[in-house]
């Protein structure tokens, strides 16, 4: 995990620059409410009940798909980098891979998952 | 304890230039996109509207700071700086010249992917956070498109990885001493070209910016935002694609190669991320937006597969090249 510590001190470099700014700002704005200004934004009109909704079922859809080629992705990466050492071998392998995973995504299309409704 | 220190003051240089680069990039798009239309532009604050951005940084930040009544308290606060953080984050393994950079990690590419899709966390906090209607619908859009658009974005990516054989992204860019891969026959040509639209869409530019439609939904998942929690967001956001722009440059377009001494290379990098910008920019305000249903039809049935195959052809074409291994 060497390399990693400029990261982490970068990072908190702007964790630091964020929570500066917005402190310098709680002191120096104005802070007056009233009630009408802290209503949710709505066309002027008052909203009814939560934002909170479920959602459609649409997107789990698509995460779930989403998640299958995800983890191909990650078996890219190594792969990507081996590619010079194992040749022809590694190109097929991965076809291989990708042959049985577009079963799956072919399988998505027919069954009309990839369309949105 | 000298590393750390050195750590420090790389990290703080790196901050501000590109706290002062984002600051000075939507000057930028404002006066290209009046220029499109036949306007000046910001002119009134300095010489030509030079000044511009520090008076909108200073008037957000004075500026009174509303939190919803009905908005959950807590992930609303906390969201503008989860979405700034990926913005700055990808940053830290950009080399801007040889050596010069946060961190050259040897998974340079494979940390900028990840940490560059972690912005859906921040900006579905803020959706969520506010309780606005307008703000969930978007923040909803917005992962529906962003996780449609990784995988795609993820893949062209790699074309240069297989080419340069390395995930160091300073390595990526001195294999291209030679040729730079958007001139690598076909197949650089269409990755950049998959890499653009697949750029346009993870940063919600039009024609895919559903998420922020100012017809439909206002300003989108920042509707209740104000004052520096709004900047935060805008900073993050803007930071997010000059971020992209750096890579889309480093990956296709050589990084700092280019004529004159090596001290010019930083600023060459510069000039060809802000190509890679005002490339982006020229089609947000080019086009119209397109359907929900249009976008991922795009990603899943032409995208997706598509970049696959290039990928696979890219492989096939450098283990040809290379000679068979084993």
């Amino acid at each position: 995990m060497t390399g990693y510590l400029p990261v982490v001190i970068y990072l908190v470099l702007i964790v630091g620059f964020g929570v500066v700014s917005l402190l310098a700002a709680r002191i120096l704005r104005p802070s007056r409410p009233y009630p009408a200004k802290l209503d949710s934004y709505e066309c002027g009109a008052e909203t009814i009940g939560e934002a909170w909704v479920q959602f459609p079922v649409g997107f789990y859809l698509v995460a779930l798909i989403f998640i299958v080629f995800d983890a191909l992705a990650v078996f890219l990466f190594p792969w990507a980098l081996s590619l010079r050492d194992f040749g022809l071998w590694a190109v097929g392998t991965m076809t291989i891979f990708l042959s049985i995973l577009s079963l799956g995504w072919l399988y998505a299309y027919r069954e009309g998952i990839l369309e949105w409704k | 304890m000298t590393d750390a220190v050195d750590a420090f003051v790389a990290g703080f240089i790196v901050l501000s230039a590109v706290v002062g680069v984002v600051t000075y990039v939507t000057l930028l798009e404002r006066k290209f996109a009046a220029r499109m239309q036949s306007r000046i532009g910001p002119y009134r604050v300095g010489p030509h509207g030079l000044l511009q951005p520090i008076a909108d940084a200073l008037k957000l930040l004075m500026k009174e700071d509303i939190v919803p009544r009905l908005a959950d308290r807590v992930v609303y606060n906390l969201a503008p700086i989860v979405f700034l953080i990926p913005g700055m984050l990808i940053f830290a393994t950009i080399p801007f010249a040889p050596g010069l950079g946060v961190a050259d990690l040897n998974i340079g590419i494979l940390f900028f992917l990840a940490v560059s899709a972690m912005e859906i966390v921040g900006l579905f906090m803020a959706g969520w956070g506010s309780n606005n209607k307008y703000a969930l619908l978007s923040a909803m859009r917005a992962v529906n498109q962003i996780i449609s658009y990784d995988l795609p974005f993820i893949f062209t990516a790699l074309v240069p990885v297989l080419l340069a054989g390395s995930l160091r992204l300073s390595d990526i860019a001195t294999a291209q001493a030679g040729l730079w891969f958007v001139f690598y026959p076909v197949i650089g040509q269409l990755a950049f070209a998959a890499f653009i639209i697949t750029t346009l869409a993870a940063e919600n530019r039009v024609p895919f910016d559903i998420l922020e439609a100012e017809s439909e939904l206002v300003a989108g998942f920042r509707v209740e935002y104000s004052g520096m929690k709004f900047a935060l967001i805008q900073l993050g956001e803007y930071a997010h694609m000059v971020g992209t722009s750096f890579l889309g440059a480093l990956l296709f377009l050589g990084a700092w190669a280019g004529p004159g001494p090596a001290w010019l290379g930083p600023v060459w990098f510069l000039l060809k991320a802000m190509g890679v910008f005002l490339l982006v920019t020229w089609v947000r305000w080019s086009f119209v937006r397109i359907r929900v249903d249009q976008i991922l039809a795009i990603s899943w049935k032409l995208l997706l597969p598509l970049s696959l195959l290039l990928l696979m052809a890219t492989a096939l074409v450098v283990v040809l090249r290379s000679g068979p291994g084993v």
